[in-house]
Parts: C-alpha cells; structure tokens; sequence
C-alpha cells in the first residue's frame, strides 16, 4: 500500500525553499518603492498619563518632515481586532487620543523622505503630559483602590454580565468535602515575546486606480485587511493586500497594526508608505505572551481518582484586551486538562494592567493550562504514592466522559498516545495499563 | 551631512554609491544595490541576518559605515548563488530544511561558507561556536547544524 503514496513517510522539497536558500524570497520588509516615505512613531514614554498637549511645531521643522498623524486624521480611530471576532468593548485607539496607558501606545505618526528625517522629528515632538498612577501586578490591579486602566471603572474583562469567565461541573466543594487528600499548587509565568527574526512591518502604495496595495508580514492576511478596511473606512475592494512572506511569526503578527496608518499615509500623500518596526519597538511595543497565575486546588482519593478541581486563573491582557479575552476562553475549556473528574469549578479573570498589551502566540491560553495542570498532576501522584504515569492513565479521558464544559469528549486517544509515548521511551508499563483503552467506560473497562 | 560617493568591489564588479557618511552597508545593500539577501533584524548586532564577506571574512553588515570598506570586496548570498543550481551550502540548506520562516538563512549561509573555508572539516563543536551570533527563531539549530555537517561532506565529495 505504501508504494502507491508520493508524499506520507518520504522526504518533500518545500516549494519555496529555493527562495529561502537562495536568498530571493521576497519579504515585504525588503520592499523599495521610488518616492517612499518613512513612517517613525511618537509613543509613550510613561506607564499612564492624561495627554494635555502635543506640539509638532519643532518636529515641522526637520528637513524631510513631510506630514503628522494624528487621531483626528484616522477614519474610525478604534483598534478593531476583537470587533472582528465578536469580542467587546472596543477600548483600544489607533492612535492615543487624550490618555496612554502603557509605555510605547502610539500618539502621533510622523512621515518623512529618510528614516532618519524620521526618526529626527519624533525625537522634537513635545508631549505635556500628566503622569497618572500606574498598575503592574495582577493581584494589585483586582485590589480595591488600584489605579483604574480601562474606561469602563474595572480592571476586569467582562463575561456575559460576570468579572470573569465560569465553567461548572458537578458540585466540587461536595467533591474536595469528599476527598482523602487535598493538593493545592500555584503556578506563574512571565510574559514571553515572540522576538521574531524579521520585525513586524509593511508598506502601503497607492495606485493609478484609486486602489491600494498593501505588502505585509502580518500572520493573517484578510484579518488585516478587514482591519483597515475598518479602521480607514474604506471598502474592501479599494485595498489589494500581499502577504505570505512573514519573517518569524508565533503568533506575534496576528494582531498587526501597521497597515492601516501605513495606508492612511499614503492616502494622505499619495505616496508609498513604509511602516516597519525597529528591533526595540518589537521588544518593546509589540504584543506578548501573557503573563498568567494558576491557582489549583484537587480532591483526590487513595487511589489516584480524582474527584474534585478548582482552578482558579489569571491572565494579565496588559493595558489593552487584543486577543486575550479569548486567550481567557480557551484556557478555560481546557483548564481542568485532558483528565475526567465529575467535580470541576473554573474561574478565569482577564486582568488590565499598565504593562505592553498581550495577546495571540502559540496555544496561547492552553499552553500555560497544560504546564500547570502537569506540573500538578505529577504533585497529586506523590501525594498518593503513585508513579506519574498511573495517576495519568488512571485518570485520563475517555470517549463519551463529560467535559469540564458538559460536552462529551469524542475522538480522544489519551491513553493510546500514552502507551506509545512509554515505548518510544522504553519505559515499561503495567500490565493494567497496557490494557487500557479510550473506548467509552460503559463498553470496556480496563481501568478504574 | 554631505553624502559622499563610495566605491567598493560588490560580487567581483566594482560599483559606486552616494550615501551619507554613515549609512551602513546594510542599507546601502538592500535599499540601493537590490541585494536584500542581506537582511534586516536588529541593526544592532545582534542577531547575524545580515552577515556578509568582506575581503572573505563574515561580517555584520549593519555595524559597518559603508565609507570603512571603500575599496574593499562584498560578498553577499546574491554573488553566491550560481546562475543554474546551488551553491553546495545553499544544497545542503535545501536538502537539511535548514529553515522555516528564511530570514535568517542567507546569514546562516555566509557564515557557514567562511567557515568551511577556514576549516573544510569542523566538528560539531565548532559549527554551533561560528553560529553562536546568528539567531533562529524557527528551527531550534538542529537541522541548520545538520545542513552545515552535510555540506562539509559535499565539499569532500567535490573535491
């Protein structure tokens, strides 16, 4: 049968590896265009403050300066990634309008002939600010009397009318009351950048047409244009985007913003417009990994059952939402891990802070989910006295068991991916575990 | 500051470029001379993507006034590569996936060739010590280290 398949079990030359290898593949960030502009970004220097005045009188000046921007010149001035996944408020500004809430929140676009006219012109805008008290730590940012970074008076993100999102199964303080042991284990993370090779970045050139081509290195093409087509109020057919070529991803050009002032530029000027990230923009400005605290909290019987999980989260979003009011769902389908306990109770809070808004990377949600809930599933085993494996396989998921969020597991193979995991590692299994299968309880029962 | 016209052998042809005293050769490479093999990830040194040859010896082309290397010898990926096939790193890159995303990969290659060229036979040791200023976000080294062991043996085989 094998010798009828091209492709699975061989060896495939990537079609665009020769650009790769030859150095020809061509990324948006190589791109000149004749006539291009070079557009540098004024930010916040400080954690929280109320804008009194911006005075662009000096920056007018430099030789080269060609033009600001400003919020009064974006269309509908609002960050609308989460609009586009049906996620509200919309408390995000393209460009700051009378508060920053982070160190590097763009106030004013400056567009020049040179990089470095650019980058001369920020340097002279004045900004009169009022320096307000700012919030790094989640516990403190939950704490009566912290400093507020949101419009709305909370610190909170806000799920179907609660402060945080909920999953429910079972009774689970009937089901810790019930235990033999109780482990409690806290688990934090730091935020983590996606530093990818190639800073985020595009170019936008106007064309004969009245249309606009966009080249990109944004992660999601069509989540970009929708973003500007937004944003500028322009309709979609006027902007032509370009992408595939993304140097270094991970998730950290999900979310990208750079196109629509890089657009608006170039309808401002009718000249092409280039808006790539510096090295420390990138580190600094672009969206992270959250920082995350989980809290759980197992009822376990002698045997290794366990019968009760509370997991308490927090996700730090930073100063603005992005995607981690998402992130926050997600975790909290998959908080409780791959494991079947009746009893399950999960609260999951999506904290502002005064620190670089986080958002998409790699799993983003469930990757810190799966690290704690590990780390905890080996405390549990040396808690009751059982290896990791067994407290694993005697506890695992099976097809037709009820989930956290009361839909059935279908289609699982967790105690199969095990067993082959045990002897790719030439560890021998028992024989009870040898026998066990994902096949529904009511059907086999090599378990339990 | 006034530009001043700076003349260097780029690929064995002499060329001539106006640029301000301290433009880089980096940019003076990509946004001038259209070799944006020569890639653009930190400006600061960090991260070896836009490493080149000069007078044969790798360098980071960001840190480099391009006024230092007037009459001097550039070598990027683009004099490299043969007008039919590859270049026997640029095969073994290829062969070894030795990338993901690309953009680190024409610096991996300049450096691996003047590597080979100053040791045609370096162990494991010392291909991961001459990658040691050239970042990959993608591929976790291994199939880069592969790529570079697989092309000393071509460069065996050539012989």
């Amino acid at each position: 049968m094998t010798a009828d398949l091209h492709v699975v079990g061989r060896s495939v030359e990537r079609n665009d590896g020769i650009g790769f290898v030859t150095g020809r593949a061509r990324y948006s960030t190589d791109l000149v265009f004749p006539g291009m502009l070079h557009l540098k970004m004024v930010r916040s220097p400080v954690h929280h403050a109320r804008i009194r005045g911006v005075d662009l009188s000096a920056a007018e000046r430099v030789p080269g300066f060609v033009r600001a921007l400003t919020h009064q010149d974006v269309p509908h001035n609002v960050y609308t990634i989460l609009g586009l996944i049906g996620v509200e408020p919309e408390e995000e500004f393209v460009l700051a309008v009378d508060r920053v809430r982070y160190v590097g929140e763009p106030i004013v676009a400056i567009l020049a002939e040179t990089e470095a006219a650019a980058y001369e012109a920020v340097a002279r805008v004045h900004l009169d600010l009022e320096e307000l008290p700012a919030v790094f730590d989640m516990d403190e940012a939950l704490a009566p009397g912290a400093p507020i970074v949101t419009h709305w008076g909370s610190n909170a993100f806000s799920y179907d009318g609660d402060d945080h999102r909920k999953v429910r199964l079972g009774d689970v303080e009937a089901g810790l009351a019930a235990a033999d042991h109780i482990v409690d284990g806290e688990y934090r993370s730091g935020p983590i950048e996606h530093a990818p090779t190639e800073t985020t970045g595009c170019v936008a050139v106007p064309e004969p047409n009245g249309r606009f081509t966009v080249y990109t290195n944004t992660q999601a093409l069509y989540f970009s244009l929708d973003n500007t087509s937004i944003i500028l109020q322009l309709p979609g057919n006027r902007l032509r985007f370009i992408g595939g070529m993304v140097g270094g991803g991970f998730g950290g050009k999900v979310d990208v913003i750079v196109e629509p002032l890089a657009t608006l530029g170039a309808m401002k000027t009718g000249r092409p417009v280039r808006y790539v990230y510096n090295r420390s923009e990138e580190m600094q400005v672009s969206s992270t990994r959250s920082p995350w605290i989980i809290r759980i909290r197992d009822g376990v019987m002698a045997d290794g059952t366990i019968v009760a999980r509370r997991v308490t989260s927090y996700a730090d979003c930073g100063a603005y939402s992005r995607q981690t009011p998402y992130a926050i769902t997600k975790h909290a389908a998959n908080a409780a891990g791959p494991y079947a306990i009746p009893n399950v109770a999960i609260d999951a809070w999506c904290v502002f802070t005064n620190r670089t808004p986080t958002s998409a990377m790699r799993g983003f949600g469930v990757t810190m989910a799966s690290f704690a809930v590990e780390v905890q599933m080996d405390r549990v085993a040396e808690v009751v006295g059982l290896d990791p494996w067994t407290i694993r396989f005697r506890n695992a998921i099976r097809n037709g068991d009820i989930k956290p969020h009361r839909k059935p597991a279908a289609d699982v193979a967790l105690v199969e991916t095990m067993q082959a995991a045990a002897a790719l590692v030439g560890h021998e299994l028992p024989a009870e575990l040898r026998a066990m299968t994902s096949a529904p309880r009511d059907q086999q029962d090599g378990g339990r | 500051m006034a530009s001043v016209i700076v003349g260097f052998k780029l690929a064995g042809r002499e060329v001539e470029v106006m640029a301000s005293p301290l433009a880089t050769l980096q940019q003076v490479l990509r946004t001038q001379l259209g070799h944006t093999s020569v890639k653009d990830g930190c400006r600061q040194g960090g991260c070896g993507s836009c490493t080149v040859l000069v007078d044969g010896e790798p360098m980071l082309s960001c840190l480099l006034p391009v006024q230092d290397i007037a009459g001097r010898s550039v070598t990027t990926l683009e004099a490299l590569t043969p007008a039919e096939g590859l270049h026997p790193v640029q095969r073994a890159f290829l062969d070894a996936n030795g990338f993901q995303c690309g953009y680190c990969t024409p610096g991996m290659e300049m450096l691996a060739v003047a590597l080979l060229e100053h040791n045609p036979q370096p162990t494991r040791e010392e291909i991961e010590d001459a990658l040691g200023g050239n970042v990959c976000r993608c591929t976790g080294y291994e199939p880069i280290i592969e790529a570079i062991t697989a092309a000393t043996g071509s460069r065996e085989a050539g012989r």
